[in-house]
């Protein structure tokens, strides 16, 4: 994450950007004489994002300083250096930062961002829906006025930590008489409300990491709609373009500060229950890291079919990890994301796909078992029963060649029938 | 060679699927497989006494049916098909067939009526916590006692073992190594030194069971030192029924596929109109169709005993594991979603692809087996 960091600064910086030195200098000084682990994590965070330093890649004036993203990275460094705990930023909360910040009007951002920094209030992500997933725009979730507030009814899928978030960014459909992308408008929404109910939603892993919701005239003040009505997919767009950059972040699993004292137990409780829903997505994307571990554990080292396998999923991988480098290194540069961010999608399936084959390979008859029993206490058959998410999440396989054909090779679309009439005259599924 | 299947044999298959559609649905495979027994006491029952299927290809002389390997071969495919859960696979096409491969006739005629009316479970207890499944990997040992045998050791992966009444172990006499000095025993299940284990499977719906031998007396089945040429034999038929299986459940695969590819609607059309979803649906129709003509030549090979057999059972056991797999993969994939939710039933299929593709040697093995037992 910081390695290139150096680079970023070099580049980018003039007269009106601190140098990285200054700013490291400046941070650690500052850490010196504020930090401490004997605080409630509470305390701490208060004090970190009033100075500035816990977002310092926000605008000054929504709790940050107004630095590059590249400095903002130096800033996590120093304190990671320090083992000072950061502000909140597990999950999808900074995603719905990112929206607020883009899109959300002052009363958003002074309601909204603090308690999402401290970690007091967790969001979820409503858009995919059983009846559209691919096709998100499709969705049929309905926000009706009253004349007083928004009314909503309908039903989403696949939302992760809905159970224990307060607040909710969704998408409904608002006009059903204009072409599918005009009629939609983007909420937040309270989750703690009657009209709002959280199912939870098994996987074929077992684990059940995310929900099912069901709205039945729930309420939404219209203060709470972002940006304007109709206008939500574009508003829709900023989060995933967030979600696509911050992807890592979000579900790097337990990665808590190591230390003692109150702070630390404080953010491993928080850790614990905000990443329990991706415990479960090392696994899902084939865990290539444990491959030549087991090849050598089991004796399948010696096997020259084993060692073809585990070359061919070397090879995907790290060549598909140095692209999302180069796209990594690039957006540091403050340069637009281009078609190689779907790339490493695709790529991304693929060597999930290709470990597993490997893993299943080098488990052999230990394939069968599981749990206990299973190779690693079930870790290994936990990953052959989870890569198959790994082509459908974040945007099926067949959708990103789509787009990289489309986006990225400027090749033409299929004509399409369901974006020039009004929404109400789309074939659409009646069941999800 | 049996290129197509008679009419008659076309009927049987039906008669065997209307049998799975009734007491197989999934609703029902989700049941069981949430239970240790793993399988319908009833069912089992009327498989075994209103179609006979137990004792399919066990010969008439020891109370079977008197059908060949392909009939098996049939019923193994329809139970894939429908993911039923009962001891066939264990019982029927791996200890019958064991015991009609090693057994004295004296043996057969003891053993076999009993696993043919399906009153007794049999298992076939081969393959060890070591995981090969080359049979020279053995190290359950037979000591000869006063009056037979005691074996000691452990097996691992035996399908059904937990609730065998009857084991058929794979054991060597000590001091041998390699193929040389292997034998068949049968012991009771519940016998004297014998501790059985469940294991926790990733395919819930095929049970496997550890078993620890502690002195445990067993019968020695036909010759002594003779499991160096009848065992290779034994595995071979095995790989080819569960070929036949795999088949049935990848022909399910691909017609769930193109169910829900003409039900689902996406962009206002269905996805089976994006070409995306129409080419995965015909190459998994090819890769079937070519399973299925393997499993099915493998099959007719084994019923008319062609010196082509060894190898054609591992072009056959490889080619059906990796389409299975590779369809179930396909089909979560298609239904997108909602094919990795615990609810749909594509993962129970996929998982009993992935339990397939390695149980009696994973597609590499095979590949391997394939080009050396080859001979133009
Ligand atoms: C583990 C997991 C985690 C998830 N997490 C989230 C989450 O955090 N937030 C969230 O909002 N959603 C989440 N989802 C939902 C996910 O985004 C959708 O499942 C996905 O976009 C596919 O949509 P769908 O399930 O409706 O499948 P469908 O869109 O119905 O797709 C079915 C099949 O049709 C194909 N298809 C569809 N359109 C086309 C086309 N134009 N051309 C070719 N093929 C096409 C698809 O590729 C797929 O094979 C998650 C899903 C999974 C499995």
């Amino acid at each position: 994450m910081t390695t290139n960091n150096t680079a970023d600064s070099n580049t980018t910086s003039n007269e009106q950007t601190p140098d990285e030195q200054s700013v490291r200098s400046e941070v650690r000084t500052w850490l010196e004489q504020n930090w401490d682990p004997n605080l409630t994590l509470l305390e701490w965070r208060k004090k970190l994002i009033d100075s500035g330093w816990g977002v310092p890649a926000w605008p000054k004036e929504w709790h940050g300083r107004g630095l590059t993203i590249g400095l903002g990275d130096a800033v996590d460094d120093e304190l990671r250096k320090m083992g000072a705990v950061s502000v909140a930023k597990t999950g999808v909360r900074m995603l719905a930062a990112a929206t607020i910040l883009e899109h959300g009007t002052d009363m958003h951002k002074a309601k909204f961002l603090y308690p999402l920094l401290t970690g007091e209030d967790t969001w979820c992500q409503l858009f995919s829906e059983p009846g559209s997933g691919s096709d998100l725009a499709g969705l049929t979730t309905r926000a009706d006025f009253d004349g007083e507030n928004w009314i909503f009814n309908g039903q989403k899928v696949w939302t992760t930590s809905a159970h224990h978030a307060k607040w909710g960014m969704v998408l409904a459909r608002s006009n059903w008489d204009l072409p599918k992308h005009q009629g939609m408008t983007y909420f937040l929404i309270d989750m703690e409300q009657p009209g709002v109910e959280v199912r939870p939603l098994r996987q074929m892993n077992g684990h059940a990491s995310f929900n099912e919701i069901f709205f039945t005239d729930a309420k939404i003040a219209p203060e709470f709609m972002v940006s304007k009505e109709g206008n939500g997919w574009k508003v829709a767009m900023t989060t995933l373009a967030h979600e696509r950059r911050l992807a890592d972040g979000i579900r790097s699993w337990g990665r808590g500060d190591k230390g003692s004292g109150r702070v630390y137990d404080e953010q491993k409780a928080e850790i614990a229950t905000v990443m329990e829903p991706y415990k479960w997505y090392p696994q899902r994307a084939g865990r290539v890291d444990l491959l030549i571990e087991r090849a050598k554990a089991t004796g399948k080292y010696d096997d020259p079919t084993v060692r073809q396998a585990i070359a061919k999923v070397l090879i995907m991988a790290k060549a598909a990890e140095w692209t999302g480098r180069r796209v990594k290194a690039a957006h540091a540069l403050g340069r637009q994301p281009g078609p190689e961010g779907s790339l490493g999608k695709l790529a991304g399936s693929q060597v999930a796909r290709l470990a597993a084959q490997a893993h299943t390979l080098i488990a052999g008859a230990d394939a069968m078992l599981t749990s206990e029993d299973g190779a690693m206490d079930g870790l290994i058959s936990e990953i052959l029963i989870s890569v198959p998410a790994e082509s459908i999440a974040g945007g099926t396989d067949e959708i990103q060649r789509n787009i990289i054909s489309e986006r990225g090779l400027g090749m033409p679309k299929e004509p399409r029938t369901d974006v020039d009439r009004p929404f109400r005259d789309v074939p659409r599924n009646t069941v999800g | 060679m049996q290129y197509t299947f008679s009419d008659e044999q076309e009927e049987f298959r039906l008669i065997v699927r209307r049998f799975m559609d009734d007491k197989s649905p999934t609703t029902e495979v989700r049941e069981l497989m949430a239970t240790d027994q793993g399988y319908d006491k009833a069912v089992w029952k009327q498989l075994s006494q209103e179609l006979g299927l137990p004792g399919i290809h066990i010969p008439e002389a020891y109370g079977g049916q008197g059908f060949g390997f392909i009939e098996l071969c049939i019923v193994m495919e329809e139970m894939g098909r429908a993911l039923l859960c009962a001891p066939f696979f264990s019982a029927t096409a791996l200890a019958a067939t064991a015991i009609m491969s090693a057994g004295t006739e004296e043996q057969k005629l003891a053993l076999l009526p009993d696993i043919a009316s399906g009153e007794t479970l049999a298992a076939l207890a081969y393959n060890e916590s070591s995981g090969h499944w080359d049979p020279a990997s053995t190290a359950l040992t037979a000591t000869p006692s006063d009056d037979g045998y005691v074996l000691n050791g452990g097996k691992s992966f035996v399908v059904d073992g937990h609730v065998a009444d009857l084991l058929i172990a794979v054991a060597r006499t000590p001091g041998t190594s390699g193929i040389y000095g292997l034998s068949l025993f049968s012991l009771e299940g519940k016998g004297e030194g014998v501790k059985r284990r469940l294991l926790q499977s990733l395919d819930p719906t095929r049970k496997l069971a550890q078993i620890e031998f502690d002195n445990a007396p067993a019968t020695l089945l036909g010759e002594l030192d003779a499991g160096g040429t009848t065992l290779p034999h034994i595995l071979d038929l095995a790989a080819v029924a569960l070929a036949s299986e795999s088949v049935g459940s990848a022909q399910k695969m691909l017609e769930s596929s193109i169910e829900y590819a003409l039900l689902r609607m996406q962009f206002g059309r269905l996805i089976g109109s994006f070409q995306a979803i129409k080419h995965k649906c015909a190459d998994m129709f090819l890769e079937v169709e070519l399973a299925k003509s393997a499993a099915y030549y493998a099959a007719s090979a084994a019923a008319e005993q062609t010196p082509d057999f060894p190898a054609v059972a591992s072009l056959a056991k490889a080619c059906a594991s990796d389409t299975y797999m590779k369809a179930a993969q396909e089909c979560i994939q298609i239904h997108g979603g909602i094919g990795f939710t615990w609810e749909n039933d594509t993962h129970l299929y996929f998982k009993r692809a992935k339990s397939s593709e390695v149980f009696l040697g994973d597609p590499n093995y095979h590949r391997d087996q394939l080009v050396l037992r080859w001979e133009d």
